[in-house]
């Protein structure tokens, strides 16, 4: 771990300056992440911008019926809060199907959305990665690539994004609201929050240097059974090799997200329609473009038979 | 004391102490955090400094220069020692790979260096600025290619394997061609890490010319004898203590890069130095079980009796490393005239394979048992009631030879019986509770019995305490506990009124912990220093040995009762013997048996296997505890669990490593995926094994397991999967269509 500098500044828009000014600065929450990649040198930042003390950790309906998140609302309270449980329960579940107690504990919503891959080139600093260190190139494009991206990748990349919750955000239509190092806020659609890595895999997200997460924002909720089906080697403690977050109506319409699959968490809205059809009239638009490596091929598989498993489970 | 003729009666039968299902002593140490391990000895060296272990990041090749220019001017840092600053250092006991010297990679993650600075944290980013000038080669890291070309291995080479790499009685081949049943089929099983809980690691201090090493391993004989080779000292001037260790599964049988790199940069700064390997560099600078290819054939009559059996395996390693001798248990499993076990061995540039719990037939039986499930199914006949036919009383290779004491069938027998076997549809894929796809499988267990010497010291004090001192060590196995049982046994006191120091090298050399002969090696070497000490009390008060009776405290013979402490009232009294294991032990041949039952549920959907039930039966001599004994079966049945259904050292074949080198990528079971586990020890003695009558039970448990996994899988899917580890995506696309 390399020496850093840390601040504790007491507004959000302070914090996004401070980040902002600061060469190499980096914002910590829960640091469940950005804590082990700095162990390992994988992140370097030289300055530490501490946001748990900005009064970020509120739950609160909106105007319009939906609820606003705090970035700093931990996963364990997210999860076990009574509107989350009672009107988002993709998203309740989808939390507690991430991590260990421990962690989802300390773990908070922006962290979450913004945490790495999990790639194994990515976590070993002796091998070549572009995420990692841009230009070096990406060993698991023909290395060990059995958890990695199906779909979205690009020659420079397959990582996939290891996150549950924000594959729920995702069929949610969650907004991350954020604010710059002027005091400036804007709202990025959580669909145009992660990004695909083209030729640019360092870059996981959309946000500008210096801009801070302020919160995430659901719409009114939506009617149905609100499914997350994480699929992983072992019952507890592991990533997502698929997951599905859904909800569904008994005739099968609704909407469907997969994790586990790509550099993002992967919907494709258009494909929807034709959910009350079946698991496979949609996998196979959502799907149509995957590229996927030998040792993964059997994600479109797994992603269309638990789409199904999802389905049957709407329709009791 | 010599081992020469079958134990008779002896005061551990009367079972006061030994055999009751006492708790551990030292588990309050351990559950309150007090238990020193090595990292943590500030008591024997408060300044230590601390040294990161910098790893090659090639597989193969040779290192031409290192410039550590910047990490010596880096914050904090005392020293850089790298492998171009000393010749390479002579190999340890089992040490296939070069642990440091010398420029020559042999595999990735190799040490090269070690930086010593006032913090960790300051000795790891110092490591970051060590600039390292690599010639790579081009290196041999695939299994399957390489097998093509893999010669036979010659001779005994390994732990556990008896006779030649090739075994051939009667005529094989002509056999299996006549029967009217046959199967030939092919396995692979996949390198595996030992990932202990707690991480190789040393504290080295030197004082003058003599070093002391707190360190995390095994066999502190060995680890004595191989640190004095490889520092050039007279033994006289090392010694090793290791108390405690977190776990080791052969993974600490030898030195480490750890230990030699703690004592090079002490010497090298001038303070004590502690190492620990980084999680990172376990899966790829230590050992692994390594992955096997292996094929099994059998012949049966109708009536499934088996004519002929041959189980070949191929594995790989290191040059000078040996094979996984994935064969040996069938050599003494099944009846049969005609059979045949053959290994071959391909040279690899990966890591250096070696032990892991149960090396041979953890693999083995994880290959053999799922061909005799797969036979039974072709041969009509129900999975134990075919074990059963088979079943022999004399090693099948050498017909001369008895088993001292086998009890397979009974395992089965009771095993069937306790989880309810006969409820098994035998037609796979029948069985469903909601969401699952539910079956049943079983596998037999088999693992042989080995024994080495083993001494102890034993003190009498004034006060009646009795202490026992040896090198064995507890490495989370129950040693301390079982070992003051026995002195407990022996001098007829309360457990209370003993105490157990172990794992130093200044202490007598035990047995040590592997292979499963430590429980029944060291408690036996303390059993012959108890009964030297038992003859000089009894002379000292007076009694003949042979008469007196050791009990309560007291020592007694005819109406004369003496207070113990008496013998030791003007001066402590100290006996110290081995236990010393002569051809008598080879006249018969001892071995552990048991049967496992399995019931998983397999996601109709998605293919997620997760285990229901478990049983284990064992057949394994005295159980000298039957609480720690039950959590080395459980713990082995877990850890065979892994093998079955998720654990697998990933292979990064064009660059020669293991790519999954943490435990987020090396997935072990977690609680949630094992259910409630059940053990049944059947209650025999063995008077072949020892004067203890025990045997092992430390990889009991892990032999046959994933085979029952297996058979499970298969039974509630009908889908036989012939790769390990069962992996969803090994199944999914013969998987049912979903309803």
């Amino acid at each position: 771990m390399k020496s850093f500098t840390y601040e504790r500044p007491s507004t959000p828009a302070e914090a996004a300056a401070a980040v902002g000014r600061t060469p190499e600065a980096k914002f910590i929450a829960g640091g469940t992440n950005l804590l082990d990649l700095m162990k390992l040198q994988i992140e370097t930042p030289r300055h530490l911008v501490d946001v748990n003390g900005l009064g970020l950790d509120t739950v609160e309906p909106t105007d319009d019926g939906g609820l606003r998140i705090g970035a700093l609302v931990r996963n364990t309270d997210l999860a076990a809060h009574p509107r989350v449980r009672k009107d988002y329960g993709v998203l309740a579940r989808a939390l507690l199907a991430g991590a260990s107690g421990q962690l989802r504990n300390k773990a908070t919503t922006a962290g979450n959305l913004l945490q790495r891959t999990r790639c194994p080139y990515f976590y070993d600093t002796a091998q070549a990665c572009n995420k990692r260190q841009p230009g070096s190139g990406c060993s698991a494009l023909d290395g060990v690539s059995r958890q990695l991206a199906v779909i979205g990748g690009s020659d420079a990349c397959i990582a996939t994004h290891p996150g549950d919750m924000a594959v729920a955000m995702r069929v949610l239509d969650a907004t991350v609201e954020t604010v710059d190092g002027v005091g400036a806020a804007r709202t990025i659609p959580i669909a145009e929050f992660h990004r695909l890595p083209g030729d640019d895999p360092a870059r996981d997200t959309n946000l500008q240097p210096g801009e801070l997460i302020t919160a995430v924002t659901l719409p009114k909720p939506v009617a149905g059974t609100h499914i997350y089906r994480k699929v992983r080697d072992r019952a507890s403690y592991a990533y997502a090799l698929v997951s599905v977050a859904a909800i569904l109506s008994k005739d099968g319409s609704g909407h469907v997200a997969f994790g586990g699959v790509a550099h993002k968490p992967w919907r494709v809205e258009a494909a929807e329609a034709d959910l009350p059809k079946g698991a496979k009239a949609v996998t196979q638009q959502v799907f149509a473009d995957a590229k996927p490596t030998h040792e993964n091929a059997y994600k479109l598989t797994l992603a269309e038979r638990t789409l199904g498993a999802a389905l049957n489970q709407a329709r009791v | 004391m010599k081992f020469d003729t079958a134990a008779g009666p002896n005061p551990i039968d009367r079972l006061k102490v030994v055999g009751k299902p006492t708790d551990r002593i030292d588990g309050k140490f351990k559950t309150t955090g007090t238990a020193p391990y090595a990292y943590e000895r500030h008591d024997v060296a408060p300044d230590a400094a601390y040294g990161y272990v910098l790893g090659s990041s090639i597989a193969k090749g040779r290192v031409r220069s290192i410039d550590t220019a910047l990490a010596r001017q880096a914050p904090g840092v005392i020293g850089v020692v790298t492998t171009l600053d000393t010749p390479r250092i002579e190999r340890g006991v089992m040490n296939v790979a070069y642990l440091f010297g010398g420029d020559v990679i042999q595999h990735y993650h190799q040490a090269i260096a070690v930086v010593v600075a006032e913090t960790f944290e300051q000795a790891r980013a110092a490591s970051f600025l060590v600039k390292v000038d690599y010639a790579p080669e081009d290196g041999k890291f695939d299994l399957a290619t390489e097998a093509k070309t893999a010669e036979p291995v010659p001779a005994d080479s390994g732990e556990g394997s008896g006779g030649n790499g090739e075994e051939r009685i009667g005529d094989f081949e002509g056999a299996f061609a006549q029967a009217p049943v046959t199967l030939d089929a092919t396995y692979r099983t996949a390198d595996e890490s030992h990932a202990m809980m707690e991480p190789h690691a040393t504290v080295a201090a030197w004082a003058g010319d003599r070093v002391t090493l707190w360190t995390s391993n095994q066999m502190i004989g060995w680890g004595h004898g191989s640190l004095a080779k490889m520092l050039d000292l007279p033994k006289e001037k090392v010694r090793l203590d290791a108390p405690y260790v977190g776990g080791g599964f052969g993974g600490k049988l030898f030195v480490r890069a750890d230990a030699v790199l703690a004592a090079l940069a002490a010497k090298a700064t001038g303070r004590p130095v502690k190492v620990a390997l980084t999680r990172p560099l376990i899966a790829n600078n230590t050992t692994h079980r390594p992955a096997t290819i292996q094929r099994v054939r059998i012949g049966a009559t109708q009536d499934g009796t088996i004519t002929a059996i041959a189980h070949e395996s191929t594995s790989g390693n290191l040059p000078d490393g040996g094979p996984e001798t994935a064969v040996n248990q069938t050599k003494y499993l099944y009846a049969g005239q005609n059979r045949l076990t053959a290994m071959k061995l391909a040279r690899l540039d990966l890591p250096e394979g070696n032990a892991m719990r149960a090396p041979g037939e953890a693999p083995g039986l994880a290959v053999l048992e799922v061909a005799m499930d797969e036979m039974a199914e072709k041969l009509g006949l129900d999975p134990v009631a075919f074990r059963i036919r088979n079943d022999t009383q004399v090693v099948p290779t050498e017909p001369d030879l008895r088993f001292s004491h086998r009890d397979l069938v009974g395992c089965l027998k009771l095993g069937a019986e306790k989880f309810g076997w006969a409820k098994r549809n035998p037609k796979p894929g029948q069985v469903r509770d909601g969401q699952w796809l539910v079956g049943l499988g079983m596998a037999a267990a088999f693992r042989d019995n080995m024994v080495m010497k083993s001494g102890a010291r034993v003190r009498l004090g004034g006060d009646g305490t009795v202490t026992v001192e040896t090198d064995m060590t507890d490495i989370g196995t129950g040693s301390y506990t079982i070992i003051a049982q026995t002195a407990a046994e022996m001098m007829g006191v309360p457990l209370e009124k003993v105490v157990v120091r172990l794992g130093d090298s200044d202490f007598p050399v035990s047995s040590g912990s592997g292979g499963q002969f430590g429980a029944n090696s060291s408690t036996a070497g303390v059993y012959a220093a108890c009964v030297k000490l038992r003859e000089s009390i009894a002379q000292k008060l007076g009694f003949n040995a042979t008469d007196a009776v050791f009990e309560d405290g007291e020592v007694r013979a005819g109406n004369r009762a003496i207070p113990l402490a008496q013998a030791a009232s003007d001066g402590e009294l100290v006996a110290e013997d081995s236990i010393e294991f002569g051809k008598f032990s080879k006249t018969q041949q001892v071995s552990t048996f048991g049967a496992h039952f399995v019931e998983v549920g397999v996601d109709v959907d998605t293919a997620e296997v997760r285990v229901r039930r478990m049983l284990a039966v064992c057949a394994a001599g005295r159980i000298l505890n039957p609480k720690s004994a039950r959590s080395q079966v459980i713990g082995g049945m877990v850890m065979g669990t892994g093998a079955a259904l998720m654990e697998e050292l990933a292979v990064d074949t064009k660059r020669g490593f293991f790519a999954n080198h943490d435990l987020a990528g090396y997935e072990v079971p977690v609680h949630a995926d094992i259910p409630h586990q059940e053990v049944i020890f059947l209650d025999e003695t063995d008077p072949m094994s020892s004067p203890m009558k025990a045997k092992g039970v430390g990889e009991l448990g892990i032999s046959g397991i994933a085979a029952a996994v297996a058979n499970a899988v298969y039974n509630a899917t009908g889908i036989r999967v012939r790769e390990y580890p069962i992996t969803l995506d090994k199944l999914i696309d013969r998987m049912p269509d979903a309803a």
